[in-house]
């Protein structure tokens, strides 16, 4: 059964067309990789998911369990389960990780009506997910993401992603600026998250990430659509052949 | 040539006109130190008039605009009119605090002394050396425009001291309550001397009926003996058409530690001024103000720092959050004397706006003499970050609370140098308490 839909979608930021007609359909359960070159608009995709305002949707639908996506604000969208772990997290100074984790859980809470979470369930929730992921209490504490070494915000990025339960995760370039245990600490994170009921957007440049995390599906985009879909073993052709197929054939 | 008529405003009139019989009713306190101290201030008011924006100190707050007529000083204290005062819950709750109840500009605390003093002025009894000492100092700020007319027209001085050695557990909160439907004036003075090895936290709060044009004009002096330790935190909560003027005038001995905050929301035009020198080496200091305005408020920092003595640090860190019209002025000036070598000095004043209409106006002034400090200033204003603001969203944050905890956020960083806790805890109650009125 289709989760996420995605039909003819167009999408312009001032003035420039990234988005060209992508199709995407992902079903429950499944994972979906996003591999193509720089500029093919795999970020945009991320971002217009997520409900970014600056991207604009000329043409297209998006759909997520046969609810129309693109008549929702960001907060909205995030409360139906559409959760996008950002390829460079944003630094709050002031804001204590922990502050805005129970902000957000209670916020989806609240707008899905159901009871907020007790200090002592949130205390539990929070201190069980981050020791899987090797999180610190210290850092919780501190403002979220500051003082964060890249490793330690995409490890922050995943808590979040454990802690919100989301029934749609996009994980855009999870994998930039990690070395390979950091990565392996953040792919068993995402691994342990897969689930029937939730269905994953992996976007990546490199085929390293999805040694990790096993892909049902994989896309090729190329000027804003999916030019090509395959198995698994599309990721190992495009390591081996690289992207010079694609630039070619979309020009 | 022909003589020059001088055109004077109605409220400076009313100064004018006002003052003889005002100073006849006072005469029954003080002797001739207060009566001279009157005297000399009005001779200021006198010359000068009130301020314009011409004058430098008051350029973007100009006082004789502002203040159109001086309504009568308050006189009428019933005692329906305390025990209402009483029953009023200040605006800055911090529960454990030893509360000193000031109505209308009036002291009418009725306080337990324990390990403090407390007096009044018109009582005329003996002074305390310490408190004599502090008396009779010359102020370097004598001449504001705000000091003079709070000199001119004060009725009484609280004196508070807190006895050398002794660490203060509770805070003392000097409460400021008005009240009333017609439009008054009040010139409360207060002189707070912390003797050698002393350590309090001394908070004031101000809270008045909102759509009367009352006047406040506080001025709270700091004597902060050497190795004294001092944390002091007032909240603005003025009713919303009043025009008050406030003056902190503090003096820091050797050693001493000495934090303040001015946290500002109410008042419709509001001009908080810190006058602070370092008499002793060896001093650390921290200046800090949170303003959260809206409508069409007007809010005022004016800082003098004086460095008058060697190997002293000051911090100065101010945060003005403006919403619709509202208006924000910091003028932050740091002098440092000849000798004053291995000053240390950094100020820093942030605005947010949350609205298009919205102006912020800042004005650091470094007067450095000496050769060998460190001394800096910075100043930004800004929107809220849309970036973040989208994070925020994406988490399932709507944008309304997205954008209050950014807030919270900007104003914490100077609220989270307040130590103690409750007060800390009770500041931020109070912005949030602003967020959540936010249209």
């Amino acid at each position: 059964m289709p989760m996420l839909e995605i039909k003819n979608l167009h999408v312009e930021i001032e003035g420039k067309k990234i988005l060209n007609g992508l199709d995407l359909t992902v079903n429950k359960g499944q994972v979906h990789a996003i591999m193509g070159p720089n500029g093919s608009g795999k970020s945009t995709l991320a971002y217009v998911l997520a409900g970014k305002e600056e991207y604009e949707v000329t043409e297209g639908e998006i759909w997520l369990d046969g609810e129309n996506l693109l008549e929702m604000e960001a907060d909205e969208r995030a409360a139906k389960g559409v959760f996008l772990a950002f390829q460079y997290p944003m630094e709050i100074p002031g804001v204590a990780t922990m502050t805005f984790l129970r902000t957000a859980i209670n916020a989806q809470r609240k707008r899905r009506g159901e009871p907020e979470l007790t200090t002592p369930q949130f205390m539990k929730a929070v201190r069980e997910a981050a020791d899987k992921l090797g999180i610190s209490q210290e850092m919780l504490r501190r403002g979220l993401n500051v003082g964060f070494s890249g490793g330690e915000k995409k490890r922050n990025e995943i808590l979040q992603m454990a802690l919100l339960e989301p029934r749609l995760c996009v994980l855009d370039e999870t994998d930039s600026g990690l070395d390979i245990d950091a990565l392996k600490v953040v792919a068993d994170g995402v691994n342990r998250l897969r689930s029937p009921d939730r269905a994953m957007v992996v976007i990546t440049h490199y085929q390293r990430l999805l040694n990790y995390i096993v892909p049902d599906v994989v896309h090729v985009m190329s000027h804003g659509r999916v030019v090509r879909s395959g198995g698994k073993e599309l990721a190992l052709e495009l390591e081996a052949n690289g992207y010079a197929q694609y630039r070619e054939e979309a020009a | 040539m022909a003589d020059l008529a001088v055109i004077r405003s109605p409220a400076e009139e009313t100064i004018l006109t006002r003052y003889p019989a005002f100073k006849a009713r006072q005469n029954h306190w003080g002797g001739p130190a207060v009566a001279r101290l009157r005297d000399a201030a009005f001779d200021v008011l006198k010359a000068n008039g009130l301020p314009t924006r011409r004058v430098e100190e008051w350029k973007y707050t100009d006082l004789r605009s502002f203040m159109r007529d001086l309504p009568e000083p308050f006189d009428a204290h019933t005692p329906e009119l305390v025990e209402a005062a009483k029953a009023a819950a200040p605006s800055l709750a911090v529960a454990d605090a030893v509360p000193f109840l000031f109505v209308n500009g009036r002291d009418f605390s009725t306080v337990k002394e324990e390990g403090f003093s407390w007096d009044r002025l018109e009582q005329g009894k003996a002074q305390a050396p310490s408190v004599e000492a502090a008396l009779q100092r010359a102020r370097p700020y004598a001449d504001n425009a705000a000091v003079a007319l709070n000199s001119a027209f004060m009725s009484d001085t609280t004196i508070v001291r807190i006895l050398a050695g002794t660490k203060l557990e509770r805070p003392l909160h000097l409460v400021f309550r008005e009240l009333g439907t017609a439009p008054f004036a009040t010139f409360p003075r207060v002189l707070v001397v912390v003797e050698e090895g002393a350590s309090v936290t001394l908070l004031e709060s101000h809270d008045g009926p909102d759509g009367v044009a009352y006047q406040t004009n506080t001025l709270v002096e700091i004597e902060v003996g050497d190795g004294a330790s001092v944390e002091h935190v007032r909240f603005n909560g003025a009713g919303d058409a009043a025009l008050s003027l406030s003056t902190l005038g503090v003096r820091l001995g050797r050693e001493t530690r000495f934090a303040t905050l001015a946290v500002a929301t109410g008042a419709a035009v509001s001009r908080h001024q810190v006058f602070a020198t370092f008499a002793g080496e060896g001093t650390q200091a921290w200046i800090g103000g949170a303003s959260l305005l809206r409508r069409r408020q007007h809010c005022d920092n004016t800082l003098v720092i004086d460095h008058a003595v060697p190997h002293c640090q000051s911090r100065e860190l101010f945060k003005s959050v403006l919403d619709d019209e509202s208006r924000s002025v910091f003028q932050g000036k740091i002098i440092v004397r000849p000798h004053a070598q291995k000053t240390d000095g950094k100020m820093m004043a942030q605005a947010l706006l949350l609205s298009e209409a919205a102006e912020a106006d800042s004005k650091p002034e470094l007067e450095i003499f000496a050769d060998d400090v460190v001394c800096g200033h910075g100043s930004t204003a800004g929107a809220l970050d849309e970036e973040l603001l989208f994070y925020l969203k994406a988490r399932g944050i709507p944008h309304k609370e997205a954008e209050a905890l950014m807030v919270q956020a900007f104003v914490g960083e100077a609220v989270e140098n307040v130590q103690n806790e409750t007060t800390r805890d009770a500041v931020m109650d109070a912005v949030a308490k602003w967020l959540e009125a936010r249209a």
